[in-house]
This record gives C-alpha cells, structure tokens and sequence, in this order.
C-alpha cells in the first residue's frame, strides 16, 4: 500500500530524514519507535504533506501513485489520515461543522452524495460514543478547552469517521493516563482492517501493549536503524535504545 | 424578499406616482456643488420650505468645516465639485435589458451568496428596479403594517406627508453639523427610509432596505430616520451592494435613530459596497454617521453589522444613553482584503445612570489591507453605575495586512465601570494544516476558520441575515489564500 524509497527531507535547511525505507502493506500495523529528536514526528508530517517540510529526494508512493505529487487534501481524500500529537484549537468552529465538512469533503471526492445536517449528526453521536466521548463534544469548538485526553480521543473519533486507507498516529499516547489509554487503544483497535494500514508513532513501549503491531522499526538520525517484530519493542523496554548504540536523555516511562 | 412581477409593476408605478421618472427623467445635474444645486435639488423633489432652509444651513456650515484626517486611512482628497449630486432614476429601458448584459463576475458574486435570480437582476439593475427595496416591502406588506400603524415609506415621501415628525426629530440626533461628512449629507441626501413604530407597538415583521449603488443612480447620501416611541420594538434590516465601476464613488449617508421610554431598535447592516479590483482600483468610499439615541428610560438599541464592502470605510455607529437604564450593543464584523481600509467601531456615551453597553468588535484582514478598531466609551457626571464592556479582537490573514485598535475611555464618574479585553490572531500554518489533511480546501478551510471567528456576532443577526453573512466572508475571502 505505502512504500517509502530513500526519503530524506529536511526542515529549515537542517536535514531530518536521512534515507527513510518502508513498506506497508493493507491490514498491517507497523510501530516506529526511537529517541527524542529521530525524526518520528517529522516521517508523519512528510507523509501527512506539511509544507513546512522540504523533501530534499527519494520517492513515497500509495497504491502505486505517487503521494508527493499530491497537496495535503488531495492525499487526505486519497486516505491519508494524521492524527496529530498536538491537535490545534479552532475556536469558534463546532466540531460537528468541522466533522461534517471533512467527512463530505472525502465524499464529494469518492462522487458520494454529500450527507445533511441531520444524517451527519446520527452518525457522529454513534462513533464519539466509541472514543467515550459525550456528544456534547460535537457542539464545542474544535479541540477548543479540551483536555489533552480529550484532543487525542477526539483525533481517534475523526479517523473512525474518515475511514483513512492508511491511519498515521503520532505519539497518541503521550499525555494519556492508563483509562484513557485503553479508550483511545479500543478506537484504534477498531479501525484495524484488511483493507487499511496503521504507521504509530511513538516513543513508548506501553501503548504497544493495548495494540499489538505486525511490525516494529527504530528510527534513529533519521533512518530506520532496525527492523523487527513485536518483541522488538519489548527488548528495546528492557534494554533501552543504548544496545543499539543510539543515545536518549529519555527512555523512561 | 420575494418579489413577484406584479410587485415590481406596481412598484415602479409607485416611482411614477412619485414623480421621479416621468418629469425629471432628463435631469441629471452638471457636477459640482453651490447653493443653486441644492434650491433645485429640493425643487426637484418638491420639498417644503422648512426642508430647503435645513438644507441650505447644512451646506452653509460644510463650507467652513474641514475633511477629517484623524483616521487611519489613506486616498487622494475627494474633489467635490467633480461629483454629480442629483441624478434621476434611469428610465427602464436604459437599463441592462437581461442579466447576459451585466457583468458576469457580478453575477457570480451573486450566484455565490444564494441571492434568488430575480432579486439578482434587480441587484444588477436589470431593467424594472427602485432605489430603495423598502418600497416593495412597504407595498408587498402595507396591509399589516398600515394596521399596526407603522410607517416605513422613503423619506422624501415622509417629508412631504409627514413634516411634523421630520421637522421634529431630522437631525435631533446628528446635527446638520456634527462633522465634514454628516453636513454634506444634510445638504444634499436624496432619499432614504422613513420608519416610525407609534407607542406600544411590536411592528409586525422585519423591515428591511436593499441599498444600492448605480454609477448614474441616486443613493450615494442616503439619510434614515428610525422613530421608536414608547414600549415599541421594530428590527430594521439593510443589505448594501454597488456594481463594479472602475473610479471611487462616495458614499456620504446618515443614519439616525430615535428611542423612547422602553423602546428597542435592532439594526442590522449587511454592507457589500464594491470594494476595489485585487489591485485597489475603484470602489466606494464609505463615509457614514449612524448613531442612536436612547433618549427615554430603559431604552434599548442594538447595531449589529457585517461589512466586507467598500474601499475605504469610516464609520462608527454610536448609542447616546441618555435615559436611565437604557442599553446600547455594537457586534461588529469589518472584513478588509486586497488594498481595502477600514477605520470603524463605535461610541458608547454614556449619560443616564445605570446604562449598560457592550462591544464586541471582529476585524479580520488579509491581502494588503488595513483594518483599525477605533472606539470611545465615554460616562458623563451623571452616569452613576454606568458600565461599558468592550471585546476587540483581531484575525490577520497572510503577512502583508495590518490591524490596529485605537480606543478611547473618559469616564467623569468614578461609580462607571469599564472593561476592555482585546486579542490579535492569526489564521496559523497549523490550523490551516490540520483543515487539509482532513480533505478540506484550502479556501473553505479559511472560510470556516473566519466564520468562527465571527461567531458572536453572526448570532446576533436574523437567521436569512446570519446566513447571507457567512456566504459574503466566503466570497470577499476568496484569493486570500497562497
């Protein structure tokens, strides 16, 4: 589904990605793990099309077209979905207009009738009870006054409405406690599908325990400096990164 | 605002009867402006003695006043013996014969704001049309309002049937000569809305003008007068369009507003005049005095206005409390792009004990434009337990345009209470980032963000009103983006 060929990009001048190489295929959950500062966050970008990023060389396709071709919504409507560490308030915009806009947005593009007010709001309430979140939710501005637990639930809700081909999560874990952990790793579970890839990005070994991945990589000065499977990411909890010879000021949990 | 055929006939025919088209329909005056233009003005409309002396004591006092040049704008000085102060109504068939005669960009515009296709033709000045839209409101709903004693008819006609009011409350509340732009006005409006809600009446329904700007039309000094006695309540509605020209227009009206014991006025302003070309050729400058003055005890009056027209805006609608109790409320939006300027907001003068008044100002600017909040919230000695709140914030798109905030307190009472709160934003990377990779575009996703900026004050207006304002951000965004 997702291949990534010797991707280096760079922000500001300073090289980040120094020679990405990935393939993921439909139905597989792939973890990325590593230091701070590796270049995780910023893989999720490039790939989500941030422009604040320059990509130097090296080629990303998605079924075989080329996603670099592509600007930001464009690849969004192809099934690119972010869901990001730090998603942004926009005060003023209920999250019910913002949903509705993206989710007929995906379906204008798809040639699908664009759903009323009404219909969206069914389903919305459906699907923001699977993130545990009130439906009130809907009616507050996007991420406006919510917490970080709310923001990453939030993000999680937008994914099940989107129904991305390929779901990146980047660090959703961060800043959750244990019972919000399992909620956000439950809509996680229930976006996993034949037909869809997840990348999660993340520093921790613990979110790995509620949603268990095919595959795990370390990034490490922006290249994948290992490859492996589940039990990769148990060593590297044990071991820390030092075995590989990668430095962190911050392996614990 | 539906109209139907017959409507328009008879509005035209109202036109007839007025005597504007069929004995003036040559008559459009050479440019410039002495005491002569302004005896023939008043002849033309065949206005009273006492309205020609008004008018002549207005002119007298223009001359010896000076443009003001405090605001925050910038444009060569007006010549204003090169403007044409009196121009007949064009006659039908001088007009745009179908809507595939005027110019299509107009009629996007149109088509984009959801405005009906026949109310576009009348917007574009296709053929059948009237000044003032009021007149087929007043003809589509004269039974009731007649029933309920409401008068809402031009003001010409109003100073013709009902000279006792005029003479009464015409300039009781902007002076002929409050400053440069509301004297020139006094001295040679030409028409406008007269609405007066007698004691204890609710008026049946919204009220409500589309204002037009036509290159040979009247308009440009529109003078209204909004009369609510006692306990009456009336929501008056104006929508403002002008086509493209391609040389600046002046736009010089007054607005006043006279509110009696436990009386309210809602004003609502959606304004579109033609804002310029992407490079600041043409479009209107926009000179006007709107103030209101709750004169009785518990007055109320709201201004809630959404501009996104004109080339250069001056303007502050303003509330006198002058009566115990009595609130004033000013929501504004003022949406400035390409080489637009804006200098608006407003004054709260607070005179009577126990007066409440709230601001809540949203400028957003983008392009090259230039966007200033200027406002004074002002407590007389006897405003005892006065208080004022001010919200002012400011939304820039892109890097090139400007926002300012000028605002003025004075309090000579020391029980008045002010509060002022004031943000700057902007439309960030990342927001718009987290719009587009949710499949939105770029456009819309500026759109959406500028339309929750503006929320509060979008609440405030009628529910068509709210709506119209949305689409118009939308369309005067367009281009911001990249």
């Amino acid at each position: 589904m997702l291949s990534i060929k010797n991707l280096h990009a760079s922000v500001e001048g300073k090289e980040i990605l120094k020679g990405i190489n990935l393939e993921i295929k439909a139905g597989e959950v792939h973890a990325i793990m590593g230091p701070n500062g590796s270049g995780k966050s910023t893989l999720s970008q490039v790939l989500a099309g941030n422009e604040a990023f320059e990509i130097t060389s090296g080629e990303v396709t998605l079924n075989g077209d080329n996603l670099l071709d592509l600007a930001t919504e464009e690849r969004a409507r192809e099934g690119i979905f972010l869901a990001f560490q730090y998603p942004v308030e926009i005060p003023g915009v209920s999250n019910l207009q913002f949903l509705r806009t993206a989710v007929n947005a995906m379906r204008k593009h798809r040639g699908e009738e664009e759903m009323n007010a009404a219909e969206f709001m069914k389903l919305a309430k459906e699907v923001s009870r699977q993130v545990d979140l009130d439906p009130a939710f809907l009616k507050r501005g996007v991420n406006e006054g919510f917490s970080g637990g709310e923001k990453k639930r939030n993000e999680i809700m937008q994914a099940l409405l989107l129904q991305p081909k390929l779901a990146i999560l980047d660090e959703t874990d961060s800043g959750l406690d244990i019972d919000a952990l399992q909620v956000v790793s439950n809509g996680v579970n229930a976006l996993r599908a034949e037909d869809r890839a997840i990348l999660m990005v993340t520093h921790y070994q613990r979110l790995l325990n509620h949603i268990v991945p095919d595959y795990v990589h370390v990034l490490a000065g922006g290249k994948i400096v290992k490859s492996g499977g589940r039990e990769l990411a148990l060593e590297l909890e044990e071991r820390g990164y030092g075995w590989l010879g990668i430095k962190d000021e911050d392996t614990s949990n | 605002m539906a109209t139907t055929d017959k409507e328009v006939k008879e509005l035209i025919k109202r036109e007839y009867e007025h005597g504007f088209v069929t004995e003036i329909e040559s008559d459009t005056f050479e440019p410039g402006l002495n005491e002569d233009v302004i005896r023939r003005l008043s002849e033309l409309k065949q206005e009273p003695e006492f309205m020609l002396e008004w008018r002549l004591k207005a002119y007298r006092r223009w001359l010896e006043m000076d443009e003001p040049e405090w605001a925050h704008v910038d444009f060569p000085k007006v010549d204003y013996n090169s403007i044409s102060y009196y121009s007949a109504p064009k006659r039908p068939e001088d007009m745009p014969q179908s809507l595939d005669e005027v110019d299509p960009e107009l009629l996007r515009t149109y088509e984009k704001l959801g405005i009906p296709l026949h109310e576009r033709a009348k917007l574009a000045g296709v053929a059948v049309d009237a000044v003032f839209d009021s007149v087929s409101v007043a003809t589509t709903f004269k039974e009731p309002l007649e029933k309920a004693g409401v008068i809402f008819c031009p003001i010409s006609e109003a100073v013709q049937k009902y000279p006792e009011l005029v003479k009464k409350y015409l300039g009781s509340v902007v002076p002929a000569g409050d400053n440069y732009f509301a004297a020139l006005n006094s001295a040679v409006f030409s028409d406008g809305s007269f609405v007066y809600i007698p004691k204890g009446v609710r008026c049946p329904m919204e009220l409500s003008t589309y204002f037009r700007i036509n290159a040979a039309n009247t308009g440009q000094f529109e003078r209204t007068l909004i009369i609510a006695e006692e306990g009456s309540y009336v929501s008056y509605l104006e929508g403002c369009t002008a086509p493209m020209r391609d040389e600046n227009q002046l736009h010089a009206a007054v607005v006043e507003l006279v509110i009696l014991d436990d009386a309210q006025i809602k004003y609502s302003t959606v304004q579109n005049w033609y804002p310029g070309d992407e490079n600041g050729k043409g479009g209107i400058y926009n000179f006007v005095t709107k103030r209101a003055a709750c004169i009785g005890k518990n007055a109320k009056v709201s201004w809630t206005q959404v501009e996104t027209g004109s080339a250069i805006t001056w303007k502050y609608p303003s509330c006198v409390l002058r009566g115990d109790n009595s609130v004033g409320e000013f929501y504004s939006v003022a949406l400035t792009h390409n080489y637009q300027q804006a200098d608006t907001g407003t004054k709260m003068i607070h005179l009577g004990k126990n007066t409440k008044s709230t601001i809540i100002s949203k400028g957003i600017s983008a392009g090259r434009s230039s966007n200033a909040y200027r406002g004074l919230v002002k407590f007389g000695p006897g405003a005892d337990g006065a208080r004022n709140f001010t919200q002012c914030d400011s939304l820039l798109i892109g890097d090139r345009c400007g926002a300012h905030t000028f605002p003025y307190i004075e309090s000579k009472n020391k029980s008045a209470i002010v509060e002022h709160e004031a943000t700057t934003s902007k439309v960030s990377d990342e927001q718009m980032f987290l719009c587009r990779q949710r499949g939105i575009d770029p456009e819309q996703a500026v759109s959406m963000i500028v339309n929750g900026f503006c929320k509060e004050v979008f609440k405030e207006l009628p529910m068509e009103f709210a709506v119209e304002a949305g689409k118009l951000l939308e369309v005067s965004l367009e281009g911001s983006v990249g």
